[in-house]
């Protein structure tokens, strides 16, 4: 069922990917509860990842764009994380 | 197939408009991304202060809007659907849904920042100019960063109408819906952003 060469995602698909968005959700503020000092960042940290990959692949139709595209995002990204320990090393051997 | 493509068809190339909105949301992506590090670096040297003042913040409305945000994010992509199934009547009931909550979304920021400026918080206001250092920091950012985030909430609920308006004139259809495909894009990064900007704003303390 191709239209156009664009894929259709399906309703029950969407759905299932805004619940298991929420229970992240909530699972983030059960967590940032207990205070573990650095963990609790960590953990809320690596859940907003896994969500928002979530958001970029199904919401944001990512899994199905041209490999061009899903390279220069996670481009973005590398860029992102490269910047930031770039600059906490200069930060911290200041 | 072959005969009807003699007609006279529009020029256009929706992937070429795709990755054009991508790279524009590249750019947004690392506007937010310089703002997360400032918070970052400075979170990491006024680890006390930057805990005491999340504490001000009601989580409930955070997890209110986060719920408002994904809702509307799970809708805008459901309209892409709906378009792509030629049901224009559902497509412009999903999208109309996914601008009542980004009303929603804007009428609760409006009561969490309308209380903190009852209590004189405001940016450049003079108790928060009072305030130690780290505080003063964690208000500024969380006023320019939930601030910057509203004002692209208001920039997505424009594209959003003129999706709407497309859609009802029969611009946007099932066979020609990168218009409406872009807006979404545009507002699903709305939520992207707020995934990070709520723990890091509401929740870790």
């Amino acid at each position: 069922m191709e239209n156009n060469g664009s894929h259709i995602t399906e309703y029950k698909v969407l759905v299932r990917i805004l619940l298991i968005l929420l229970f992240c959700t909530f699972l983030t503020i059960e967590i940032t509860s207990f205070n573990l000092a650095a963990f609790t960042v960590t953990v809320a940290l690596l859940i907003a990842g896994f969500k928002s990959y979530l958001v970029l692949a199904y919401f944001m139709h990512l899994k199905y764009e041209s490999l061009l595209l899903k390279i220069l995002v996670s481009m973005v990204f590398v860029l992102f994380i490269v910047i930031v320990l770039i600059t906490f090393i200069d930060y911290s051997f200041r | 197939m072959s005969e009807h493509n003699i007609h006279t068809e529009e020029h256009r190339d929706d992937e070429a408009s795709k990755l054009g909105m991508w790279l524009f949301i590249f750019t947004e992506l690392l506007l937010f991304g310089g703002l997360f590090l400032v918070y970052s670096i400075f979170r990491a040297q006024y680890p006390a202060n930057f805990h005491e003042s999340s504490l001000e913040l009601s989580v409930t409305i955070g997890v209110i809007n986060t719920v408002v945000l994904l809702f509307s994010s799970m809708t805008i992509a459901m309209a892409i659907t709906a378009i792509q199934k030629k049901n224009k009547k559902l497509t412009l009931t999903l999208i109309g849904v996914t601008l009542l909550m980004a009303l929603l979304f804007l009428v609760n920021k409006y009561f969490e920042w309308g209380h903190k400026f009852e209590h004189g918080l405001y940016p450049g206001s003079e108790l928060i100019q009072l305030l130690e250092r780290g505080h003063h920091l964690y208000f500024s950012l969380y006023f320019f960063m939930t601030g910057l985030h509203a004002l692209h909430i208001v920039v997505g609920m424009v594209l959003l109408i003129i999706c709407f308006v497309k859609v009802n004139k029969g611009s946007i259809a099932h066979d020609k819906f990168v218009f409406l495909e872009n807006g979404a894009l545009y507002w699903h990064l709305v939520d992207l952003i707020w995934i990070f900007l709520f723990p890091l704003m509401y929740l870790i303390s």
